[in-house]
């Protein structure tokens, strides 16, 4: 049955169990990326409980929405959306980069059924997106697509192409969304290479642009209700502020936490702070 | 006999196929005039996507049109498709996309144009990539039915085409089999082992041809065979060749590292067969000149294989 849970079914509540879980699979793995998952889970249940049309049962249906990771290192986070939502047992996410684990290190659409892309290479699920939503619009059908980018990935040149491309083929049933976290493997984005002022910039690709505040739900639920209601031929992108290491003091905002694994010590530390909702 | 260049088999081929299968879409990017795609655009615009000078945007867009249950048929220079070969890697062969990858104007036969614009390290990249199929073929009736099997296949493949002039080389009759290497010229008279056995790929195809013939008239028992299939690679066809020949010579319009030659001396070496391979092909970049004048320079000339057919093996 494909699913849109319309109910609000505390999704701080789910949030807080996803944060935990991160940490935990993370933690097993004894590597990965919670920085950048910890930035992008909120955007993700929102996504996942309040828009996409899907069907964990049928990952394949044909009307689903797709959805793209193309900052695929924060894997995490849509893992423990899809084992939320049914598309495979919570104990799996322990199996996180383990040996003939469809959790890859970065998301594998072959190894595990719903994922739409394989993604990891920065710079390449935007253009996947076009090619959707152009095949949609095409084939005059409904469905969405959605992208996620980092916004490290934003110095990829690839992304450009794909932002100069979108309008031209007027593919208003795009919508991107960048976790603009701040951080990336060797500094502060706006020090490695900075992409500001990025909302002129994606203006001036002549995309609809909204910007948000990335941790609260209802901020992010109001942008893509009227992205999703476009019809103006325009591609809709929104930029999501976002903090990198959200709801652990000691990551947030620390650029050792991008792909580190949080030893036992830590990973304890910081699941207390989840739990206690500080 | 006529002569056409394999670019423009493929896009009288890719119009008709586009008749009959709504899902076929092309992607150019602002090439479609070299390319041979500007028939399907005009045929078809709805279904074609000018891209611009963007290839790296028009491989991923090529995957989600192929996700999308597409067909997509995307072309360029051999040499600005090779270009984004990471890009390839990951939206079309790590993804398995059927995407239809048509790289044209290959190798130094693309002439005047010069280094920048020749393709000459394509199939060595494309060969180490998983769930690639590569295809050259050799002339216009070859061509029609390799881009047909191309079209009906469920996969990434990237497809070799000519700048120049192809004369045919196969007979009306001709059926053209997926991964085999064909046999185009047998000497008249056989010995226990023939002197050479040339494989040719691609432009060089009508040289190997006329090499033979030109030692059969000296006396010399050569025979040539052509490889349209260079991935996967026909391994035990060459193997039979390889058993009653002295010597193979290796005959590509490509860097002879890790393309036809380095994939024939691959097929000898590991069934431990003790035959000499001689790779004719580039080691270095091209220059500008007519296709004709750098055949020659470059060694893949009629007159050159020949020699290689003949002269001794250090």
């Amino acid at each position: 049955m494909p699913t849109t849970t319309k109910t609000d079914a505390s999704l701080k509540q789910l949030a807080k169990s996803m944060r935990l879980e991160i940490i935990r699979m993370i933690e097993a793995a004894g590597s990965g990326h919670p920085g950048g998952s910890l930035s992008v889970i909120d955007i993700l249940i929102v996504l996942y409980w309040k828009f996409l049309k899907h069907d964990p049962k049928n990952p394949n249906w044909a009307q689903r929405d797709r959805f793209i990771l193309s900052k695929g290192h924060a894997c995490p986070a849509l893992y423990a959306v899809m084992a939320h939502r049914g598309y495979f047992p919570k104990e799996d996410l322990l199996g996180l980069r383990k040996l003939s684990s469809p959790l890859q290190g970065h998301p594998d659409r072959l190894r595990l059924p719903g994922v739409e892309f394989s993604t990891g290479s920065l710079g390449q699920g935007l253009s996947v997106g076009l090619g959707m939503a152009a095949a949609a619009k095409l084939d005059k059908k409904t469905w969405k697509t959605v992208v996620v980018l980092g916004d490290g990935e934003l110095q990829e040149g690839q992304c450009w192409e794909a932002f100069m491309a979108a309008p031209k083929f007027m593919l208003d049933n795009l919508i991107a969304i960048v976790d603009y976290n701040g951080g990336q493997i060797d500094g502060q984005v706006k020090d490695v290479m900075d992409i500001d002022p990025l909302v002129d910039k994606l203006k001036a690709f002549n995309w609809d642009v909204q910007r948000v505040d990335g941790h609260n739900m209802d901020a992010v639920e109001k942008a893509l209700d009227k992205a999703w209601a476009a019809k103006n031929s325009r591609p809709q992108v929104i930029v999501a502020d976002t903090i990198k290491g959200k709801g652990v003091s000691f990551m947030e905002h620390n650029i050792a936490w991008h792909g580190n694994a949080p030893k036992k010590e830590d990973a304890d530390k910081a699941c207390l702070e989840i739990q206690n909702d500080r | 006999m006529t002569a056409k260049a394999t670019r423009e088999s493929f896009g009288e081929t890719l119009l008709e196929a586009a008749e009959n299968n709504p899902d076929i879409v092309v992607l150019d990017a602002d090439l479609s005039k070299s390319t041979m795609t500007q028939p399907f655009l005009k045929k078809f615009p709805q279904r074609h996507f000018e891209m611009g000078i963007a290839e790296q945007n028009m491989v991923g867009m090529a995957a989600g049109l192929a996700l999308s249950g597409k067909v997509p048929v995307l072309t360029s220079f051999a040499c600005f498709l090779i270009g984004r070969v990471e890009t390839i890697r990951v939206s079309a062969a790590y993804n398995q996309t059927n995407i239809k990858l048509v790289g044209t104007h290959a190798g130094i036969g693309i002439g005047e144009d010069g280094t920048s614009q020749m393709g000459l390290e394509d199939v060595a990249a494309m060969r180490a990539l998983p769930h690639m199929t590569i295809l050259q073929p050799a002339d216009h009736i070859e061509t029609q039915q390799a881009v047909r099997w191309m079209l009906a296949h469920q996969g990434p493949v990237y497809l070799r085409l000519t700048r120049q002039k192809m004369p045919d080389v196969h007979g009306p009759g001709y059926q053209w089999r997926h991964g085999k290497i064909d046999v185009l010229f047998e000497p008249s008279k056989k010995p226990a082992k023939v002197q050479a056995t040339i494989i040719a790929s691609g432009g060089p195809v009508p040289y190997a041809l006329e090499a033979a013939k030109l030692l059969e008239s000296k006396g010399f028992a050569v025979r040539v065979a052509n490889a349209s299939t260079l991935l996967p690679f026909d391994a035990d066809g060459v193997a039979r060749m390889a058993a009653d020949s002295q010597r193979i010579v290796a005959v590509e319009d490509h860097n002879i590292h890790g393309g036809l030659g380095s994939a024939v001396c691959e097929a000898i070496a590991e069934r431990g067969l003790a035959v000499p391979v001689v790779r004719m092909g580039l080691s270095s970049f091209g220059e500008s000149a007519s296709a004709e004048q750098l055949y020659e320079r470059y060694g893949l000339s009629a007159p050159s294989i020949a020699e290689a057919c003949l002269k001794n093996i250090a």
